[in-house]
């Protein structure tokens, strides 16, 4: 790592042009294989994190397709029971913990950083090896299926179908330990991301001032904190029970398999949250830049994401209302599912209000959220109606619910990304993606969605229950499968478009200004796609929109070192300076500790010993990755 | 008496499909009533709720559309505004909520001196045990569930083996089977039919096949069958019906299935004492034909991959015979 030697520079009596070179040098990734493996910038990163998720998501969907091909007709045998269960398991494990949750924190690797303006994530050798874990994650459960061993109890692997009586084999010790990789992954992003948020802000981006896609990613990230750790607890009794013989989950000696359920929804319904509250945040970001005006009620946005995010970790009882608990406890859980409407009924009305009150553009992105406010309402009428515990025990574990979590996920998450990758585009890559093609690919999906999916309601209300690889030909529901596998090809040739799209203007898309839509906040106050440093000049922060007054003239702060990688960090509250931080160099030491933490965690899948002996390099990698290099932490 | 009852359901059979109704919306149960008349009313309400959001959406987009400048938008009727928005949204869910409570009491919990069935899920078929006070008044079938109509029935939900969710959708909302457990489920119907459900929680391999009929009877009729039910199995009469018995005892048939009046005592696989009255075969799979019974014997694995009954080798003979047997088992 080249350093420049001249001691204490800073970037105070350079005029601009020098200062760009020495930023260059102290922050770039150096080109080549070993400099792609070793960097630590979060926008590479990020990229990488945001690129892989949605081949999971490609993958994902064709899992789908194959789905809806087996079940167009009754009693076909495209696919057999087996294979059927695995593809099931695989399309929701994929989506929930390779797709959902690690594309949103991907996105908020990138854009955090920008918004809050500063010149990379706290803890970024942490943020490397995090994607080397989940890209690990990923790898396992994919490879296991095209092995034919994937996993097939079901992305909730309810015990006892999952312990070791039930499944034989390794194919649920796949699945828990992929949860194992990607809490890992997920917990250390979380963490980055509130430390970024909390102490690396510009100054004068007091905790009012703070954006709302920022906030919307604390206050995921602390869910995440929360939440996680219920289901590694869980996932990891699990491979107890089926490896070394505890009892956590066996009734015969002590155990309790309603105890997994409990472990598994207290994550399960957070989760839910954990990718619909980014959602949040793009839907508003996008509805301040396309209706010229910010949204309305900040006080009430960020109260409601508060509120959303306390109320998540009350609910998860409505996962379980046919399991035979109390009925007053289940009572109890009704009114906290029914109480989180008022939050999200307020930020619905928080976006019409702007709506009403601003200048709609109508440009793809924006499409993206009207399709959302369309899609989600719905979805979130229909998780009112699962709230009730009478109505649930009809429509519990039927097409009613697949109806339900897809308007909430897919209307309530997947549009407003695509949306929201439409608008960051740019800046990703420094290229437009195509308008036309973006309103045709909003038109497929928004069509294609509402076929494939609507009448998975009516199928549920009819008697057709979740999970199931086939059904008999005198059941009442071959039609609506038909027309809805029918529908579902439309949905992916939205997808198909979208893909198509991304990549070609990826390559040649028309070049991209700095800030393409006339945003108000930080990361479009720099190049597109910015420098490896961000920003020349730290900007300095006297409003909620930054970049409302003049752009071109943004006050910023210096000071900086940039001789070495430095940082400024701010108090929580006023985000006063407090102190210049040095920040971690490029290192492939994350790497080496990701690669020997995978060994040792999938080789703890066939003997216990592994953790023995897997913890020697794992301790090798951690003291290379920690070593000290007599860098001075922090100066005051 | 018993030949006219069961013409009558083989016609009640072709009426509904072979299925048996299993809707939500179709509701012959009481509880399954109750809860019919709440999704009713909320999809009411939140229908209406969707589309004033959906009005207000398109209101909301098409002011602004070409206007130019920023317009002075009173922001204080606007904050009124969403208060409204707001405050009707906590009105309309607490009202929900209080609904569904009271719902949830109108169905009510079946009285334990109510006439109790035992239902315990396997992989992939129902264990169905009744208990009738008295001496020799129990008895076990299996997939099919008689009742009578217009009494409260307590289901007492167990499971053998994984998690199952026993829901027969036109009578009542499902309820999970859980081992270690015991859960229960009230039970009624307001009118004699054939009421299809199938398992709703997911159970592994053969989840999908996994049916399970409520037939809903007279009072008389229902006594009548208990009855019949009660018998241990007749003596076969015909002579390749007697030879089936044989090779059914003979077999390692015996060792998993009971048929009460034989040596046959085992316990892993349902028990066939009564089989032939039984309307259809596998779970509710196919109906119960010699035919269906000598493909079934045959080639369990083909009928329903991955079910737990091994293929027994028969020559054609005994297969014809075993199945003329299992058919006259009544």
């Amino acid at each position: 790592m080249t350093r420049h030697k001249e001691g204490d520079r800073r970037d105070t009596a350079l005029n601009d042009a020098e200062l760009q070179r020495c930023l260059t040098a102290t922050w770039s990734t150096p080109a080549g294989l070993w400099g792609a493996l070793s960097t630590v910038d979060h926008k590479i990163i990020g990229r990488r994190y945001i690129t892989t998720a949605f081949v999971f998501l490609a993958l994902g969907g064709v899992l789908s397709l194959l789905m809806r091909l087996q079940l167009a007709q009754p009693e076909a045998r495209f696919i057999g029971p087996d294979r059927y269960n695995q593809i099931f398991t695989m399309h929701g494990t994929n989506m929930m913990f390779l797709f959902a949750v690690p594309v949103m924190q991907a996105m908020a690797i990138y854009l955090v950083p920008l918004m809050v303006g500063t010149r990379n994530i706290a803890f970024p050798r942490l943020n490397a090896f995090s994607y080397w874990m989940y890209l690990a994650g990923g790898l396992l459960l994919w490879v296991a299926f095209a092995l034919d061993v994937g996993p097939d109890v079901g992305w909730f692997a309810y015990v006892p179908l999952s312990g070791p009586q039930y499944a034989a084999g390794k194919r649920a010790d796949i699945w828990a330990q992929m949860i194992t990789f990607t809490e890992v992954s997920a917990l250390a992003v979380a963490v980055e991301i509130v430390v970024t948020v909390f102490k690396q802000r510009a100054p004068g981006m007091s905790l009012d001032r703070i954006p709302l896609f920022v906030w919307s990613m604390l206050v995921t990230s602390f869910l995440i904190i929360l939440a996680m750790p219920a289901i590694m607890i869980a996932s990891t009794a699990l491979i107890l029970d089926r490896l070394v013989g505890t009892h956590f989950f066996n009734p015969a000696e002590g155990g309790d398999v309603l105890l997994w359920q409990h472990l598994f929804w207290f994550f399960g319904h957070p989760e839910v949250y954990i990718i619909f509250l980014p959602a949040v945040g793009m839907v508003s970001t996008i509805v301040a830049t396309f209706t010229r005006r910010p949204v309305f009620g900040y006080l009430g946005m960020v109260m409601a994401l508060i509120a959303t995010g306390i109320l998540a970790f009350g609910l998860w009882v409505h996962h379980m209302f046919v399991a035979g608990l109390p009925r007053l406890g289940e009572s109890f859980f009704t009114a906290s599912s029914m109480a989180i409407a008022v939050p999200a009924g307020l930020q619905i009305f928080c976006w019409l209000a702007t709506m009403w009150a601003g200048r709609p553009i109508f440009k793809t992105p924006f499409l993206f959220v009207i399709g959302f406010m369309v899609i989600f309402v719905i979805g979130g009428m229909t998780g009112v109606m699962v709230a009730s515990v009478p109505f649930d025990t009809q429509v519990h574990d039927t097409y009613f619910v697949v109806a339900h979590f897809h308007y909430v996920l897919v209307g309530g998450a997947v549009f407003p990304l695509l949306g929201a990758i439409y608008y960051w585009f740019p800046k990703f890559t420094g290229r437009m993606m195509s308008e036309t093609l973006g309103r045709w690919t909003f038109g497929l999906m928004f069509t294609g969605f509402n076929l494939t999916f609507f009448p998975m309601h009516i199928l549920g209300l009819q008697g057709m229950p979740r999970r199931i690889y086939t059904y008999q030909p005198e059941m009442p529901w071959s039609g609506l499968n038909m027309f809805i596998s029918l529908s579902a090809i439309i949905l992916a040739l939205g997808f198909l478009m979208f893909f198509v799209d991304a990549i070609r203007s990826a390559r040649s898309g028309s070049a991209a200004p700095a800030n393409p839509w006339g945003a108000l906040t930080l990361e479009w106050a720099t190049s597109s796609p910015p420098p490896a440093y961000n920003f020349m000049h730290l900007p300095v922060v006297s409003s909620l929109e930054p970049l409302a007054d003049d752009p071109d003239i943004l006050p910023v702060a210096s000071g900086l070192r940039i001789d070495r990688r430095e940082l400024l960090i701010t108090s929580v509250v006023q985000a006063v300076p407090e102190a210049r931080e040095s920040s971690p160099g490029d290192s492939i030491w994350p790497l080496w500790a990701a690669a020997a933490t995978s060994v040792t965690l999938i080789w703890s899948i066939f003997t216990p010993w592994a953790v023995v002996w897997g913890s020697i390099p794992v301790a090798i990698a951690l003291i290379g990755w920690f070593w000290p290099k007599g860098v001075v932490e922090e100066d005051a | 008496m018993r030949i006219v009852r069961n013409g009558l359901l083989a016609v009640a059979l072709a009426v509904s499909g072979c299925s048996g109704n299993q809707s939500a919306m179709d509701p012959d149960g009481g509880p399954a009533i109750h809860i019919a008349h709440l999704i009713i009313g909320i999809v009411a309400v939140c229908g209406v709720a969707w589309v004033l959001v959906m009005v207000m959406l398109a209101a909301a987009l098409l002011r602004g559309r070409g206007r130019t400048g920023r317009e002075i938008t009173n922001e204080r009727s606007l904050m009124r505004a969403v208060i409204a928005a707001v405050a009707v949204t906590v009105v309309i869910v607490a009202a929900l909520t209080v609904s569904s409570f009271f719902t949830t009491r109108g169905i009510g919990v079946p009285e334990p001196a109510a006439m109790t069935i035992t239902v315990r899920g396997q992989q992939w078929w129902w264990q169905v045990m009744y208990a009738d006070s008295g001496p020799n008044a129990s008895f076990e079938t299996a997939n099919e569930i008689h009742i009578p109509v217009g009494r409260d029935v307590r289901l007492e939900l167990q499971s053998a083996d994984v998690i199952h969710s026993f829901w027969v959708p036109s009578l009542a909302g499902k309820q999970d089977l859980v081992p270690g457990r015991s859960n229960i489920l009230l039970l009624r119907a307001e009118k004699p039919g054939i009421y299809r459900g199938q398992c709703a929680e997911f159970c592994g391999l053969q989840h999908g096949h996994m049916a399970v009929l409520v037939i809903a009877e007279a009072p008389a009729d229902y006594e009548r069958w208990a009855a019949g039910q009660r018998q241990t199995a007749l003596l076969p009469s015909n002579p390749e019906a007697l030879a089936g018995q044989a090779v059914f005892l003979g077999k390692p048939c015996a060792a998993c299935h009971t048929i009460r009046g034989t040596s046959a005592h085992g316990k892993t696989g349902p028990d066939l004492t009564h089989i032939g009255s039984r309307l259809t075969l596998a779970a509710g799979l196919v109906e119960t034909t010699r035919g269906s019974l000598a493909a079934w014997i045959a080639d369990p694995q083909t009928v329903k991959p991955g079910n737990n009954m091994p293929t027994v080798a028969l020559t054609g003979v005994e297969l014809q015979q075993i199945s003329t047997y299992m058919e006259g088992l009544k």
